[in-house]
C-alpha cells in the first residue's frame, strides 16, 4: 500500500485513512496522500500490464487494496477509439474517444464506486448510501446488490426515468426527493453525522474520487504509456476533471509518464454552469446556481471541487466552456453519425464543447485530443426524442421503391 | 422561541458533542454565528476567515444556500433552523 494519510487540499493537516472527507481545522477537502518513493516505474508497467481486467491493474495507486474476491462489476479497462469520421467532420487532426459508458452500469461511476466499496468493506460498513443525478445510483444500486451489501439511493425526484427504472432495479431502497441535486446532496451531507453508513460520496468520497485517477491511467496506458496534448471532459462537481489530471500527475511523478499534464478543457451546460462561470470571470470561488439543463447527471449548482477544477483549467493552458441545450443534443448527433457511439445528455455536452473549441481555432493543427465520454444514451432517451425522422411503408418493394428509388435517382442526376 | 443550528460532526469537538444549539436574540445569520462564537471557543476559526466564511463551509436557512439569499446578512426568524455544513460532498 502506498496511501499514507488523508490530507487537506487547503491546509495540509493529515488524518488517518478512515471515513472522514472534511478537515476538521478549516473544513477543506481531505484527498488520499501518497508516498510512491517505493515504486520503479518498469516495475510499476510490468505490474499494470500483466495486471488484472479492470481498474485493479492500477491499485498501487489507489487508496485501498484489490480485494480478495474483487466484484463482478469491477469497473474499468473500456476502450479508447481513434474516431477519424469526427475529427474530419471538426477539422481536427487526430480526436480518440474515451468511452466510459462501457462500464457495467453504463458510466464511469462503476470506477468510483468500485474503489469506494472496497473501502466501504475494508471499514465494515454494512450499508452503503450517495446522493446521485442518476448515474451514481444505478452503480451504488448495482455494486451494492452484487456485494450483499444494503443501500439507501437518494435522487431529485424529477429524475430521467431510464435512470429511475436502472436504479430501482437491484432492490436498492430508493428515495426521491422533492428538490434539486443541491438539496439531495445537503440532506445526505446532514445524514452522513446522524448514520453509521458509508455515503460514497459524502464520508469515503476521499476514497471514491480516487476512482476518477483511472481514467487518467487507462487513457495514458491505451496511448501506449503516452500523454495526450489535450483532454476534454465534462464538468458537475469538477472531481472527474481534476482527478484525470491527477492521474496524468502521479504517473509523471512516478516516471511512467514524460511531458507534462495536457491542456485541460472543461465542459459545462449553460444551464448549469457556476465552474465555466467561475473561469470566464478569473474567480476561484463558484457562485452557487439553480440548474436548468437538460444535462442533468451535470446538474450540481453547488460543485464541491470547483474552485480546483477552475484552477487546473488555468494551469494547463485550458479552459472550462459552456454550451446551450441545443448544441448538447447535436452534440449526441454528431458523436453518434461520425462514432458510431451514443452518449447521454453529459456526453452530448462535452462532445459539443470538442466542437465549440474547434470552430473557434483553440485546438492546434497537430494535436492528439481525447474526448472523454461518461454516460450511455440510453439513460437520457428524451433528449433525442424527435430529432430524425422514420420512414414508415406498407410491406412491399413497390412501397419502398416510391420512398427511396426517388432519392437514388436525385442523387445519380446531381 | 428562538434560531435552531444544526452542528456538523466536524464541529461537534468545539461545541462539547452538541449537535445542536439554540441562539436567541439574532435577527441576521452573521449574528447567529456570532452568537456562537461567543458561547464556542474555537469556533470562530473552524469556519470563518477574515470576517467572511471559508470557501468551503456552507450555511443554509430553512434548507435554502445563503448565497442565494443575503448571504451572512439573511434575515431569520423565531423557529427557523440554520444548517452548517462541509460543501465538500457530493458529484
Amino acid at each position: 500500500m502506498t496511501a499514507e494519510a488523508l490530507q487537506c487540499k487547503e491546509c495540509r493537516e493529515r488524518y488517518p485513512l478512515d471515513a472522514r472527507y472534511a478537515c476538521d481545522k478549516c473544513f477543506g477537502p481531505l484527498e488520499v496522500a501518497y508516498d510512491f518513493s517505493g515504486l520503479d516505474a518498469a516495475s510499476a508497467r510490468r505490474k499494470i500490464q500483466a495486471g488484472a481486467q479492470s481498474l485493479w491493474r492500477y491499485a498501487d495507486f489507489l487508496p485501498v487494496a484489490a480485494p480478495a474476491l474483487p466484484s463482478a462489476l469491477a469497473a474499468g479497462v473500456t476502450p479508447i477509439i481513434r474516431a477519424d469520421g469526427l475529427a474530419e467532420r471538426l477539422g481536427l487532426r487526430e480526436v480518440w474517444v474515451k468511452n466510459d459508458a462501457a462500464n457495467p452500469t453504463h458510466s464511469f461511476k462503476d470506477r468510483v464506486v468500485t474503489v469506494a466499496l472496497a473501502k466501504a468493506r475494508e471499514l465494515g460498513y454494512e450499508v452503503v448510501a450517495c446522493a446521485s443525478t442518476g448515474n451514481l445510483a444505478n452503480a451504488v444500486a448495482a455494486h451494492a446488490a452484487a456485494a450483499g451489501l444494503e443501500s439507501y439511493v437518494f435522487v431529485p425526484a424529477d429524475l430521467e426515468e431510464q435512470k429511475i427504472l436502472a436504479t430501482g432495479i437491484y432492490g436498492t431502497n430508493l428515495v426521491a426527493v422533492r428538490g434539486n441535486y443541491d438539496d439531495v446532496n445537503r440532506l445526505c451531507t446532514e445524514l452522513s453525522s446522524e448514520r453509521d453508513w458509508a455515503f460514497v460520496n459524502v464520508n469515503v468520497r476521499p476514497y471514491y474520487a480516487e476512482g476518477s485517477k483511472t481514467l487518467g491511467f487507462e487513457i495514458a496506458e491505451q496511448l501506449g504509456f503516452e500523454l495526450p496534448d489535450r483532454v476534454v471532459v465534462p464538468v458537475a462537481s469538477g472531481s472527474l476533471f481534476t482527478k484525470i489530471a491527477r492521474g496524468f500527475e502521479e504517473w509523471l511523478e512516478v516516471g511512467l509518464l514524460e511531458g507534462e499534464v495536457p491542456t485541460m478543457n472543461g465542459a459545462q451546460a449553460e444551464g448549469c454552469s457556476p465552474v465555466a462561470q467561475a473561469f470566464e470571470a478569473g474567480r476561484d470561488i463558484c457562485r452557487p446556481v439553480k440548474p436548468d439543463t437538460i444535462a442533468k447527471s451535470l446538474a450540481i449548482g453547488n460543485p464541491a471541487d470547483g474552485p480546483y477544477a477552475v484552477e487546473l483549467a488555468r494551469r494547463s493552458g485550458g479552459a472550462i466552456d459552456a454550451v446551450s441545450d441545443d448544441e448538447i443534443r447535436e452534440g449526441i448527433k454528431l458523436l453518434a453519425e461520425t462514432a458510431g457511439i451514443f452518449t447521454e445528455t453529459a456526453g452530448g455536452v462535452t462532445t459539443a464543447v470538442l466542437k465549440k473549441l474547434a470552430d473557434e481555432g483553440r485546438i492546434g493543427s497537430d494535436e492528439r485530443v481525447v474526448l472523454v465520454i461518461t454516460g450511455e444514451g440510453l439513460k437520457t432517451l428524451d433528449a433525442v426524442r424527435g430529432s430524425f425522422e422514420t420512414t414508415e411503408i406498407e410491406p412491399t418493394a413497390d412501397a419502398f421503391g416510391e420512398r427511396f428509388e426517388r432519392g437514388a435517382l436525385a442523387a445519380e442526376a446531381l | 422561541m428562538a434560531i435552531s443550528v444544526k452542528i456538523p460532526t466536524q464541529l461537534r469537538n468545539v461545541t462539547g458533542g452538541e449537535a445542536e444549539a439554540s441562539v436567541d436574540d439574532a435577527t441576521t445569520v452573521g449574528e447567529v454565528l456570532d452568537g456562537l462564537y461567543e458561547r464556542y471557543d474555537g469556533l470562530r476559526d473552524r469556519i470563518a476567515e477574515d470576517g467572511d466564511l471559508r470557501r468551503f463551509v456552507n450555511v443554509y436557512v430553512e434548507g435554502e444556500d445563503i448565497r442565494f439569499l443575503d448571504g451572512l446578512e439573511t434575515g431569520v426568524e423565531d423557529g427557523d433552523e440554520v444548517t452548517i455544513l462541509p460543501a465538500v460532498a457530493g458529484g
